[in-house]
């Protein structure tokens, strides 16, 4: 039932009861006036990522046994923003029937998040398109390379620094001739 | 080139001149006709379908819109037996290469169709990956513009190079140099007669 997919009140008690210590900010994505349907959103700090990762992933309560998407946004200039990376994952469970977006911000001048590759093995080509594209570091990943761009390219195109039609890359390219072909 | 001895005496050519001439033109215009009409008549595409544009090419090829009347049906997706490249959607810099070697290894004669936005100037994606225009990088003939084009506009795209095809495909012996050259005003400048179309290359 769409009432139920996103209401993760249980995963939220269960994460409280298991880290109290730590604080989720659990902030809805979308702010809807229907209540039952908010995505809801919990910020993590690199250092627990793992264990809290592990966590949703066992517990009978959460079971969050999909990692639908993981991807990153770049907060630079965004008014408001304390940090520039965000590493987003989605996690869905195929056994409980809701979602829940994990969120974990990291820095310039190096960011690194350690690597979900030992929970769900379907992290290792989303790990590595978001070093390719963004320049996060995902630390213990087994074969972090570049995935989406060409041999030789340098820099991180999705950053919001880089220019949005290229250094020139796609201009000098060789040129084919009608007589030489 | 035969100079025959009607160069140096302009307007003195003999039956027997004009009789080898004439029939060397009609051989030629047979030969062209024939050469030029089965090649535009079965046009094999090589159809480099990256994109959505690869969907409408492929409704082209289906039974309302039927490239097959024009002989295109045979989509062979070896470049060896193919003479028309169709470059249907967006071509990133990592594709380039791959577009490149294809074409090199189509054989001779071949020809190529530029079909859609992406393919003819880069479309809607002016990024740091898309290339702006395939014709940037290797040799294009026809351009069919469109998001995508429609089936019909394909065809109007094939129906171009089949002109193409038919203008500067195997030429008769006049439009090569050959035959009777007629000589006019002084003998030292003479202007040849003979039709040639073609494109530049």
């Amino acid at each position: 039932m769409s009432a139920t997919v996103y209401d993760v009140d249980a995963v939220l008690a269960a994460l409280a009861e298991r880290f109290g210590d730590l604080d989720f900010a659990a902030s809805p994505l979308i702010e809807r006036a229907d209540q039952s349907k908010r995505q809801t959103c919990i910020r993590v700090h690199p250092d627990r990522l793992i264990e809290v990762m592990r966590f949703l992933y066992d517990d009978k309560r959460c079971r969050f046994d999909m990692l639908a998407d993981l991807t990153c946004v770049d907060y630079l200039d965004f008014p408001d923003a304390s940090d520039r990376y965000g590493v987003t994952y989605t996690l869905l469970s195929t056994v409980q029937g809701h979602r829940i977006w994990v969120k974990c911000f990291v820095n310039d001048p190096s960011p690194e998040v350690p690597s979900v590759t030992c929970i769900w093995k379907g992290a290792n080509w989303l790990e590595r398109e978001v070093w390719d594209l963004f320049g996060v570091r995902f630390d213990g990943h087994p074969d972090l390379r570049r995935i989406m761009t060409w041999e030789g390219f340098e820099g991180h195109p999705l950053r919001k620094d880089y220019p949005l039609r290229g250094r020139g890359e796609r201009e000098s390219f060789e040129r084919i001739a009608r007589d030489s072909a | 080139m035969g100079l025959s001895k009607s160069v140096t005496a302009p307007f003195t050519a003999t039956r027997d001149d004009v009789l080898v001439t004439r029939l060397d033109h009609l051989v030629g215009i047979i030969r062209k006709n024939t050469v030029n009409w089965s090649r535009r008549s079965s046009l094999w595409p090589m159809p480099f379908a990256t994109a959505c544009c690869g969907i409408e090419l492929m409704s082209t090829g289906a039974s309302r819109y039927d490239i097959a009347r024009f002989g295109a049906e045979a989509m062979r997706f070896t470049p060896r037996q193919c003479d028309l490249m169709i470059v249907a959607g967006r071509v990133t810099i990592k594709m380039m290469p791959v577009l490149q070697r294809i074409y090199i290894q189509m054989t001779e004669p071949k020809w190529v169709i530029s079909m859609g936005a992406c393919a003819c100037t880069g479309g809607v994606f002016d990024n740091y990956a898309v290339v702006q225009g395939v014709d940037q990088f290797m040799p294009v003939d026809v351009y069919v513009p469109g998001c995508p084009p429609r089936p019909e506009t394909l065809l109007e795209g094939v129906m171009a190079i089949q002109r193409i095809v038919d203008m500067e495909g195997v030429k008769t012996s006049s439009q090569r140099g050959r035959g009777m050259q007629v000589a006019v005003e002084e003998p030292s400048r003479f202007v040849q007669v003979n039709v040639s179309e073609g494109r530049d290359g």
